[in-house]
């Protein structure tokens, strides 16, 4: 591997290109194959749905011994992400295991849009509202996912 | 027992080599109060021997429940290293539970048990022209060069090596090192941990975590708490009793602060936390300056008026009684609404918050000073070893000028426990017993400065017969003064004379 991209890398970035997965697009930077252009779709029967949410991934130079770097880049209102797009999952964190790929850490963040989890809060405010008055903080998120994260 | 040895042989090395310093450092065995019969047992280790001491319990367990050594250390940290709750545990219940629990396959049955439910199939590798493709870096390697845990995820050795050396080195993670699969909570073992890896630095750094894990969960070992020291006090039951190290550091076995009779631990943590944290901020602030009444904006006075204008919402208000100041009249204010009842509160309040940091500065000065005091007396053991010497210049034996030695090891055992008497009278709720108390504490404060003053003064031939009797009587006076104060509290705690105040 030296000097050059771990075979890894190589090989995940054309998987992604060969079969992407339904709902996620996942581009390599032209200046940096560490780099990733993410687009995720809103689930659908989620407050998200018809939205469709830009993420940065970034893969550090010990990857996949340690968690890529994901962060929203579309405002979005959710108890697991806060202001600065960051993400509240645990596979991005302490459980993470060099075992995952780039794929099913995005098809987790989208599982994450489907299912808020207001208990493990990165976002209080946001998280507060979903627990006292849900009706209202899911349509919050539909309003929020109409302003931000609908192009058009 | 070890640590008698171990303390014969410091005193000798004391009587034949007095040049060096650190022998000079209060000798405080772990029977220095005198007042204890029965002595606290504990041995002092050195890190090989906590080791030693490690394998031992694993071959003690691995001969009653016969299950792999590696498997035996997982299981025992899991029981905070507690052999008879193990071997109880094990035999009265199910022991594949208690693998599972331990995050542990059981080596009966080598089936994956604990391997999350759902997914992963048994495609832990793909086959690929007759070789194996490592999950992690995607390589085709030939099955030799595979490897895993009895769950049955394989990876290559490559990225096993590289996996355990960034949770090592990166994580410092020793103990609970997972499986590398994705939601597979196995841990990896200690064989197959230094079977991996080649790096002795790493390998090092592995053994040091495991050892500290083993310390650390372990209730009957405690680090020394000087820095670098790397020795572990055992003792044979919890107990706050005081244990001296190799190094010379005197501390609690139970909480592992300096020794501090007479206050219990969690008191003392209390007053630690206490003069941590930034109660005491908050209480100068409401004792010295009060809240603008309309904006509640924070404000020091600093001048002699008692018109006040708020700075921020321009209200003016009187500073004595915290009304608007227009009905203060033009002449000299006139405060009847200095009795009225919103304003009353405000300023008990206020002289409450007051008593309260009065209160807690006046003992944390005495116990900060005793502090800087007993720290100060080191630099007296460097002054009294060239009394010493020049006292066995003119005529006195080596055993005549040891009493100057042995006052200064009482002075130090004076200041620590006037400290620490400041922290339990903090808490102390007044009562007789709490006057005996002061007045004991009083008593050996006196002694204690008086000893402390013989010791700085100058030497001469002249007064030296005359010193060394005023330096050996005060001495004596401060530890039976001493003594009697630490039996007193003592004899509190056990009849339960002493009350505390809950709400500081």
């Amino acid at each position: 591997m030296a000097g050059g991209l771990p075979r890894r890398i190589i090989k995940e970035t054309q998987r992604l290109m060969a079969e992407p997965v339904p709902g996620i697009k996942a581009v390599p930077d032209e200046g940096n194959a560490r780099y990733f252009h993410v687009i995720v779709e809103g689930p659908a029967e989620s407050p998200f749905e018809g939205g469709t949410f830009k993420l940065e991934l970034f893969l550090p130079e010990e990857y996949p011994m340690s968690a890529p770097k994901v962060r929203f880049m579309t405002k979005i209102y959710h108890p697991n992400i806060d202001k600065l797009g960051r993400i509240c999952l645990d596979i991005l964190k302490d459980k993470w295991s060099p075992a995952l790929q780039i794929r099913t850490v995005l098809l987790s963040i989208q599982a994450l849009l489907s299912a808020p989890n207001p208990d493990d809060p990165l976002e209080n405010d946001v998280a507060e509202q979903w627990k006292v008055n849900e009706a209202q903080a899911i349509a919050t998120a539909k309003q929020w996912t109409k302003m931000y994260a609908t192009r058009g | 027992m070890e640590i008698d040895d171990d303390l014969l042989a410091n005193s000798d090395a004391g009587t034949e080599d007095d040049d060096e310093f650190v022998e000079l450092a209060p000798e405080q065995t772990s029977a220095m109060d005198g007042m204890d019969p029965e002595e606290f047992p504990y041995d002092v280790l050195a890190l090989e021997q906590v080791v030693t001491l490690m394998v031992d319990i694993i071959k003690e367990v691995r001969n009653v429940v016969e299950i792999p050594a590696t498997t035996t250390r997982i299981l025992l940290n899991h029981f905070k290293w507690d052999k008879e709750k193990l071997i109880e545990t094990y035999y009265e219940s199910d022991p594949d539970r208690i693998f599972a629990d331990a995050h542990l396959i059981s080596p009966s049955r080598k089936v994956a048990i604990a391997c999350s439910k759902r997914e992963i199939k048994p495609r832990y590798s793909v086959k690929e022209n007759g070789e194996y493709v490592c999950e992690i870096c995607y390589a085709s390697v030939p099955e030799q060069l595979m490897s895993g845990l009895e769950c049955g995820h394989r990876f290559c050795i490559s990225c096993w090596t590289h996996y355990l050396t960034t949770k090592i080195m990166d994580e410092g993670m020793g103990q609970t090192i997972s499986c590398a699969a994705h939601n597979c909570d196995i841990l990896v073992d200690d064989e197959t941990v230094m079977k991996l890896l080649s790096d002795s630095h790493v390998k090092l750094k592995y053994q040091h975590l495991i050892t500290n894990s083993f310390v650390e969960c372990n209730r009957l070992l405690r680090w020394c708490p000087t820095p670098d020291c790397g020795h572990v006090i055992k003792g044979q039951y919890v107990s706050d009793k005081p244990v001296t190290c190799r190094c010379g550091h005197t501390f609690c076995f139970a909480c592992g602060q300096n020794w501090h009779d007479p206050v219990k631990c969690s008191i003392l943590r209390k007053w630690i936390k206490k003069c941590d944290d930034d109660s005491e901020t908050s209480n100068w602030i409401a004792a010295n300056t009060k809240e603008c009444p309309k904006c509640r904006s924070i404000i020091e006075k600093d001048g002699g008026c008692n018109h006040m204008v708020c700075k921020k919402c321009r209200f003016d208000f009187c500073w004595v009684c915290l009304g608007p100041w227009e009905p203060h009249g033009s002449s000299w204010y006139n405060c009847n609404r200095y009795d009225e009842d919103e304003a009353k509160r405000a300023r008990s309040a206020q002289e409450k918050s007051r008593a309260a940091l009065q209160r807690y500065l006046f003992y944390c000065n005495r116990y900060m000073n005793h502090m800087q005091s007993l720290k100060l007396e080191n630099k007296l053991y460097a002054s009294v070893r060239d009394k010493m010497e020049e006292m066995q210049k003119h005529n006195m034996s080596w055993i005549e000028v040891q009493f100057l030695k042995k006052a200064v090891d009482v002075l130090c055992q004076c200041r620590q426990t006037l400290m620490h008497t400041y922290v339990f009278a903090f808490y102390l709720r007044k009562n007789n017993q709490s006057i005996i108390f002061e007045t004991n504490q009083r008593d050996l404060e006196q002694a204690t400065e008086q000893l402390s003053e013989y010791l700085e003064r100058e030497i001469t031939q002249e007064v030296l017969r005359d010193i060394k009797q005023k330096v050996q009587d005060k001495s004596r006076y401060c530890e039976s003064r001493r003594n009697v104060l630490l039996k007193h509290v003592h004899e509190g705690y056990e009849n339960e004379l002493w009350e505390y105040l809950d709400n500081i």
